[in-house]
């Protein structure tokens, strides 16, 4: 087991250096010079040339100055040491739009956005764990195939899509007015609310988006459990326990969902970076200020350090979700460490 | 694929045999095949030009002579240049069913809901909705092929060389893997297309860059067990080289996985690129796509024309694809027969 941590460990450090070469080349690399944008956005259209000479000169002088304060006139490799140093320390500079810390706006942010996938993340695993064992339990049933064929569908349902039609029809457009267009809690909240008030206040602007962000999860998820389940099912110590005359939930509860639940904890880890994609959709749409938005919003303006920052930030977090998630399988199922793994 | 006939015409054809007997199956290819004829003909489907006109007792075939001109062989006669068909006095003229072009701007039918004569409504600048959807299929259509296209050949190269050779080949590559998986691949989307210049076909380039892993993996996990069976090993004795025992003895067999998270990987592109074309990112403005009708829905929410047609046509072609996909699934692979 420690070899088989260390190995895996050891394995993180060319991903880490892979991740941060890829995402740093990526955004840098992308044509449009940030300091010729914040010259043309704040000394009025320099960049398009419709300025004398003598003043073109003042320009390219305060851009000059504006790129070493942002280290941006070093050459790329000594930018991306600094920058990969910086990582360590959790200091991503400041943004190019507001000169606030970057570390700062993403901190100030992630709790909305946890909170979103938080939630969805127990719905999708409340709903759709039991749907999965009722549904390979009672296979072929009615209720079997109507959830299979109901997760297929939602499947195919385009995220931005549902949002929309939730927006125009339930939002009050010209239809219902059921739900918030946007925002965490209404324009009117006070503090002098009652917290029962506060709460539902809350819930009832995070209905939408969190189901949202669900469906699809929630779709898959459970129809790897029936499959995962169904697959244990035939198993033959299931046949075993069951000759020795154990009861049918004891079986199925027991024996059989300890192992089905094995692959389960691997999508822990794979579902993460998928939410982060739709946060950005949703949280585009029902205006919530979370990581999405803010990503969303930085990659408009090409705030460069906030995009690397995220972009780095959500990747190390997925990198170590796919660590732990291999070291709790490895846990659960000793072979994983001695064999030879197969992905 | 063009290796199939030679290599197993046999299997091909059994394929499509066990494949037709599955109806949910075939519908969705049928709902695929319609959603190709719809965009490979578009503009035959949706046009402002007649398909026949008689003009002066002359007679004309407008989106024919249209191609034409625009395949520099011809040129519009004088009386017809810039000509509008639909105001022409005494022509008689034949229309498509939808006789708009997604650019016929109408600023005098901003957001008309669907009627007889706009059948899915009108946009913010009376365009037409379903002349958008028309050809916005082509941008769907051309994005799911290109796109799975270049991450075959990542994905199916990559694989191969990581499944074939092995040891530290593939410990190198599966952490290219690694690293691919653990990067936000739609956040990665939108920054990458964002920064650049908005163009169709760098979109298209930048989904089949950031969507090849899934493919990469199944074509290594495929090799290295196929790298192992006997007719490698001696095909490798025989003095093969190792180019010609990945491509020519392994791939054929490998493909069979692969084909099915190709099919699946049509319809994530679909759906990747609705969504950067709803948040405005990718395709140029002025193009119409599913995504960008549904945008405009998001921002007008009076008008449910413009959010429920694009949308459901998005949907009905992912969820073709994915039926597509699971009916090859279960006819290619027997493992996975009596599982669901």
């Amino acid at each position: 087991m420690t070899s088989y941590l260390l190995q895996r460990v050891l394995l993180m450090i060319p991903t880490f250096i892979g991740i941060t070469l890829i995402v740093f080349l990526v955004v840098r690399l992308a044509p449009g010079d940030p300091a010729e944008l914040r010259a043309a956005g704040g000394l009025g259209a320099a960049a398009s040339g419709g300025i004398s000479v003598d003043k073109r000169g003042a320009v390219d002088e305060a851009m000059a100055q504006w790129r070493a304060q942002y280290g941006l006139d070093k050459p790329l490799y000594v930018q991306y040491a600094v920058w990969l140093q910086n990582i360590f320390t959790l200091s991503f500079g400041v943004s190019f739009k507001d000169s606030q810390p970057v570390w700062g706006k993403i901190t100030e942010r992630i709790p909305v956005t946890l909170k979103l996938n938080l939630w969805s993340l127990l719905v999708v695993y409340l709903v759709a764990i039991p749907l999965g064992i009722y549904s390979a339990t009672h296979q072929n049933s009615i209720t079997d195939q109507a959830t299979t064929l109901i997760a297929f569908v939602l499947f195919a349902v385009p995220l931005v899509w549902a949002a929309t039609m939730a927006l125009v029809f339930l939002c009050g457009g010209d239809f219902y007015y059921f739900f918030p267009p946007g925002g965490l809690e209404s324009l009117d909240a006070a503090d002098n609310w009652s917290w029962w008030r506060k709460i539902s206040d809350h819930a009832w602007h995070l209905f939408l988006p969190v189901v949202l962000l669900s469906y699809d999860g929630f779709a898959g998820l459970s129809r790897y459990m029936r499959a995962s389940m169904l697959e244990v099912l035939r198993q033959d110590y299931v046949q075993v326990a069951r000759s020795k005359g154990l009861d049918e939930g004891v079986v199925v509860f027991k024996h059989v969902l300890r192992n089905s639940l094995i692959p389960q904890v691997t999508l822990l880890a794979s579902i993460l970076p998928g939410m982060i994609g739709g946060s950005v959709i949703i949280e585009t749409i029902f205006s919530i200020p979370g990581l999405g938005q803010l990503g969303f919003e930085s990659v408009l303006s090409r705030d460069y350090p906030v995009v690397l920052a995220l972009l780095a930030v959500t990747s190390i977090l997925t990198l170590i979700g796919i660590l732990i998630s291999d070291l709790l399988l490895a846990v659960v199922d000793p072979r994983i460490a001695f064999g030879r793994r197969a992905q | 694929m063009a290796t199939e006939s030679t290599e197993g015409g046999g299997l091909w054809s059994d394929v499509w045999q066990r494949f037709k007997r599955n109806p949910v199956a075939l519908t969705g290819f049928l709902v695929v095949c319609v959603f190709v004829f719809t965009a490979l003909f578009a503009d035959f489907i949706a046009n402002d030009k007649p398909y026949y006109t008689e003009y002066k007792s002359k007679s004309y075939f407008p989106i024919f002579r249209s191609y034409l001109v625009g395949m520099k062989l011809g040129q519009w006669p004088a009386e017809l240049v810039n000509a509008e068909f639909k105001k022409l006095e005494g022509a008689k003229s034949f229309f498509p069913p939808i006789p708009y072009r997604p650019s016929n701007i109408n600023l005098l039918e901003p957001l008309e809901p669907p009627s007889g004569r706009h059948w899915f409504g009108t946009d913010k600048l009376g365009r037409d909705v379903m002349a958008g959807m028309v050809h916005g299929s082509r941008v769907s259509l051309s994005i799911g092929f290109v796109a799975v296209g270049i991450a075959v050949m990542i994905g199916v190269v990559l694989g191969a060389i990581a499944g074939y050779f092995g040891s530290w080949t593939d410990l190198i590559i599966s952490r290219l893997f690694e690293v691919m998986l653990s990067i936000p691949t739609f956040f990665l989307l939108i920054t990458i297309a964002a920064l650049l210049p908005p163009s169709i076909f760098l979109t298209m380039f930048i989904i089949g860059a950031t969507s090849w892993v899934g493919i990469a993996r199944f074509t290594r996990n495929e090799f290295l067990r196929i790298r192992n069976l006997d007719y490698v090993t001696s095909a490798i004795a025989l003095g093969g080289t190792d180019r010609k025992v990945m491509f020519k003895h392994i791939l054929p067999n490998a493909l069979a996985p692969v084909i099915v998270s190709v099919v699946l990987g049509i319809a994530g592109a679909i759906l990747v690129e609705s969504s950067l074309s709803f948040l405005g990112i990718g395709v140029p403005a002025e193009l119409v796509t599913w995504g960008s009708i549904l945008h405009e829905a998001s921002t007008t929410t009076y008008a449910w024309w413009l959010a429920v047609f694009p949308g459901f046509a998005i949907f009905i072609t992912v969820l073709a694809y994915y039926l597509v996909g699971e009916g090859l699934r279960e006819v290619l692979d027997p493992r996975l027969r009596g599982l669901r």
